[in-house]
C-alpha cells in the first residue's frame, strides 16, 4: 500500500510539536525530556473543554498540529484514532468508584471511558461529520493503527488523519501496564501525490527499527514506535523500517522524500 | 490533488461465507433462528452479584462452564469465554481454518469489536486488591482487560497470521469491524477476515448506564410508544468475509457499509439524526442503492435514541420499509452488536423474515415508520442494519444477496 503524508503532529517528552522538534529528530539537538505542555483544546465549547482529560489533550493537540500543516480542511478528513491505553485517567477513576459500596459511577465519566472518546472530542471540536475509526493493539497500536489508516486511504482514495497517543495508566493498574509519559503523533495521509510517499506492508519478519537515543522514549510509550518514522521524515532520508508484532509477523514501512 | 470529499461507492461487496451468533437468545444460528421465529426473548432479571437492583439483562447461560484450550488459558476471562463459545458454533472454527489453508494463514486478517473487552478481571482484582492496594499477581492485563486480547486470542485460536485490530467505537465496534475489513481486503492488505464483535457483562456497563438513568426496569420495549430505557446484554457474532469471486455462488454478503461521526455531543445524538442519515445514505449508495426490504434498527429503547433513529429512517424511507429491532430478544450487546445484527439480519435474508418488536403493543406514532411488531414473512432481499454509539460514532450495513 502507498500514501502521501501532508501532515504531521508531534507532542512528546523533550518533544513540542512537529516543528520544533526537527533538531532533536535528526540528532542535531540533544533530547532533553521534561514535562509536557497539554493545551485545552481550544475548539471545543467551554463545557466540553473543561471534561477534556489528558489523553483527549494530547490527541485533539497532534490531530490539529497535523491537520493545520496539510492545509486540507480538517472537518474533511476521515479519522483513524489508534491508543492501547485509550483514557486511563478515567476508566481508573471508575474502577475505583466501582469499588466503593453502592458502586455509584459518574455519567460524564462514563461516556468519557469510551475508547472512541477522543475521536468523538476532536469531531466535536472540528464540526466533523466524516467517518472516524478507534482500535486499539497494546505494543502494536501505532502498527495496526497505521495499516488500517493507509488501508482506508487505498481502499476509499480519501484522505485521512491518524493520530496515536498513549497516556499512562493510573494506580495500581500502572504496575502491570507500564507506560512512561505522554506521547501522541499525527499524519494526514493522502491517496496521491505528496512531497513524501510513505509504502506500507505486511511481513513474516523485520529487523525491529532503532530510535538511537530517543530509544528510552521509544520502549516506554506504544505510540512513540512512530519515532523512526519521524526522525526518517525530519532528516528527508529514504528509510525502510520494521515493527515487528507482538504475536509474529511484522509491519514494514518505507518512506520515499523529495518526491515534489 | 484531487478528493471528492466522499466515500466512494466503488469498494466491492463481500461474500459472508461462514457465520455465526451467540447472545442471551441462544447459542449458535439454530437456536437464534428458532427464537427469532417463536418470538422467544432472552431477557430475564439480572442475577449477577454487584449490579444496579431492579434491571433485566440478557445474559448467555453456561458462560462459567466453558473452558479455553490448552495453551491460551492466560486469555482466561469472561469475554474470551463467550468468543471461545461463539467460535465453536456453526463449524464457523473450521471454516476459517479452512481460509486459512486457502489464502495462507498470513491473509487473513482479524478483525474484532469490543466496548469493554475482559475489564470484568480488572473490576474483581481491584476487589481484591491487597493492603498496599497492589492487584493480585495473578492479574493478567495484556491478555483479558486490554483490546487486543480479543483479536489475539480469536487468531491464536483459529490459527491465523494475518493482521490482528481491536475495534473499539462504543456500540459501532461490531458493524465497523465490518468495513474495516472490506477496506483491508480492498487494499489489498489480505484475501480474507474474520470479523465480529464480543462483549460481556460488566459493572462498567451496566453501572454506568444506569447512572445516566437509561436502564429498563424490565425487558427494554425498543420503538415502543412507552419505552423506557436499555436492557444491556452479552453477544459474540463472528462473520468470515471474502471477495464474491473466492465464495461459493448464492451466499449472502455484505452489499455495503457506511460510517459518519455526529459531531455533536459525546453522548446525545443529534436530534435530527444527521449522522444517522449519512452511515445510511452512504451505506445504501455502497450497496448500489438497491432498496432494502428490512431496516433492523440500532433501537436501543431509550426515549431519545429511538426518536432520533425514528426520524432518522422516516428521513430517508418514509414509512415503506418495515423496520424493527431485535433488541428486545438479546438486550443491547454493545460492542457486539452490530455483529450479532449482521447475522441475524442474514437470517432474516435467507429465511424472508421481518421479525416484529418484542413486547411493543404500540410503537410510537411520532416516528412516522412501519414499525413491526409481529413477525412478518415477506421476501427479504436486503437488509439495513444501523449501530449507533457513544462517542457520535455511527455505522450502517447492507447484508443481502449478492
Amino acid at each position: 500500500m502507498r500514501c502521501g503524508i501532508v501532515g504531521v503532529g508531534l507532542l512528546g517528552p523533550g518533544l513540542p510539536g512537529w516543528a520544533a522538534s526537527q533538531a532533536v529528530l535528526t540528532g542535531e539537538a540533544p533530547w532533553e525530556p521534561g514535562p509536557v505542555a497539554l493545551p485545552p483544546p481550544a475548539a471545543l465549547p467551554p463545557t466540553e473543554r473543561r471534561r477534556t482529560s489528558a489523553a483527549v489533550r494530547l490527541a485533539l493537540a497532534v490531530a490539529a498540529e497535523a491537520s493545520a500543516a496539510s492545509g486540507l480542511a480538517p472537518e474533511s478528513l476521515e479519522t483513524v484514532f489508534a491508543s492501547s491505553n485509550g483514557d486511563g485517567a478515567v476508566v481508573g477513576s471508575i474502577l475505583e468508584a466501582l469499588s466503593t459500596p453502592g458502586g455509584a459511577i459518574s455519567p460524564t465519566q462514563f461516556h468519557n471511558s469510551v475508547h472512541n472518546a477522543a475521536a468523538g472530542y476532536w469531531g466535536i471540536a472540528v464540526g466533523s461529520m466524516r467517518p472516524s475509526v478507534s482500535l486499539g493493539g497494546y505494543d502494536d497500536s501505532f502498527p495496526a493503527g497505521l495499516l488500517q489508516a493507509v488501508a482506508a486511504v487505498v481502499a476509499r482514495r480519501v484522505p485521512v488523519l491518524f493520530c496515536c497517543y498513549d497516556a499512562p495508566l493510573t494506580a495500581p493498574l500502572d504496575a502491570r501496564r507500564m507506560t512512561e509519559g505522554v506521547f501522541g503523533v499525527g499524519f494526514v495521509l493522502v491517496p496521491e501525490d505528496a512531497p513524501v510517499a510513505l509504502s506500507v506492508e505486511m511481513a513474516d519478519r523485520a529487523e525491529p527499527a532503532s530510535a538511537g537515543a530517543l530509544g528510552p522514549l521509544m520502549a516506554g510509550n506504544p505510540a512513540a514506535r512512530a519515532l523512526p518514522l519521524l526522525q526518517a521524515l525530519a532528516a528527508g532520508r529514504a528509510e525502510r523500517i520494521g515493527l515487528p508484532l507482538l504475536d509474529g509477523g511484522a509491519v514494514v514501512l518505507g518512506v520515499e522524500p523529495g518526491l515534489s | 490533488m484531487r478528493y471528492s470529499g466522499e466515500m466512494h461507492s466503488t469498494i466491492p461487496p463481500l461474500a459472508m461465507t461462514a457465520f455465526t451468533a451467540t447472545s442471551a437468545m441462544g447459542t449458535g444460528l439454530a437456536a437464534t433462528r428458532a427464537a427469532l421465529h417463536a418470538r422467544r426473548g432472552g431477557l430475564a432479571p439480572c442475577d449477577l452479584p454487584g449490579m444496579p437492583e431492579g434491571i433485566w439483562v440478557g445474559r448467555v447461560p453456561g458462560l462459567e462452564d466453558v473452558a479455553l484450550p490448552e495453551g491460551l488459558r492466560r486469555f482466561d476471562c469472561r469475554n474470551h469465554r463467550l468468543a471461545e463459545l461463539g467460535l465453536a458454533q456453526d463449524g464457523f472454527a473450521a471454516a476459517a481454518e479452512a481460509a486459512a489453508a486457502r489464502f495462507g494463514a498470513q491473509r487473513v486478517a482479524v478483525v474484532m469489536g469490543t466496548s469493554t473487552s475482559g475489564i470484568a478481571e480488572t473490576e474483581a482484582a481491584y476487589a481484591k486488591r491487597d493492603g498496599d492496594g497492589a492487584l493480585p499477581p495473578e492479574f493478567d492485563f495484556a491478555h483479558t482487560h486490554d483490546l487486543y486480547a480479543l483479536p489475539r486470542y480469536v487468531r491464536a485460536r483459529l490459527g491465523l497470521r494475518g493482521p490482528a485490530v481491536a475495534i473499539s467505537t462504543a456500540c459501532t465496534s461490531g458493524a465497523r469491524s465490518f468495513l474495516e475489513a472490506q477496506s483491508m481486503i480492498a487494499a489489498g492488505l489480505c484475501d480474507a477476515a474474520v470479523v465480529g464483535g464480543v462483549d460481556t457483562l460488566c459493572r462498567m456497563t451496566l453501572h454506568g448506564f444506569n447512572s445516566l438513568e437509561l436502564l429498563s426496569k424490565a425487558a427494554c420495549r425498543p420503538c415502543a410508544a412507552d419505552r423506557d430505557g436499555i436492557s444491556i446484554g452479552e453477544a459474540a457474532g463472528f462473520a468470515l468475509l471474502m471477495r464474491l469471486e473466492d465464495a461459493p455462488p448464492g451466499s449472502v454478503a455484505l452489499l455495503g457499509a457506511g460510517a459518519s461521526a455526529d459531531g455533536h455531543h459525546m453522548s446525545s445524538p443529534h436530534p435530527e439524526g444527521l449522522g444517522a442519515v449519512a452511515a445510511m445514505r452512504d451505506a445504501l449508495a455502497a450497496a448500489g442503492d438497491l432498496p432494502v426490504d428490512y431496516i433492523n434498527m440500532h433501537g436501543t429503547g431509550t426515549r431519545a435514541n429511538d426518536a432520533m433513529e425514528g426520524n432518522a429512517v422516516r428521513a430517508l424511507f418514509g414509512d415503506r420499509v418495515p423496520c424493527s429491532s431485535t433488541k428486545g430478544w438479546t438486550g443491547h450487546t454493545l460492542g457486539a452488536s452490530g455483529a450479532l445484527e449482521a447475522v441475524i439480519s442474514a437470517i432474516c435474508v435467507a429465511d424472508g423474515l421481518v421479525p416484529g418488536c418484542l413486547g411493543v403493543e404500540l410503537p410510537d406514532p411520532g416516528f412516522g415508520v412501519d414499525v413491526a411488531v409481529e413477525n412478518r414473512r415477506a421476501p427479504v432481499r436486503r437488509v439495513l442494519s444501523n449501530s449507533f454509539g457513544f462517542g457520535g460514532s455511527n455505522c450502517a450495513l447492507v447484508i443481502g444477496q449478492a
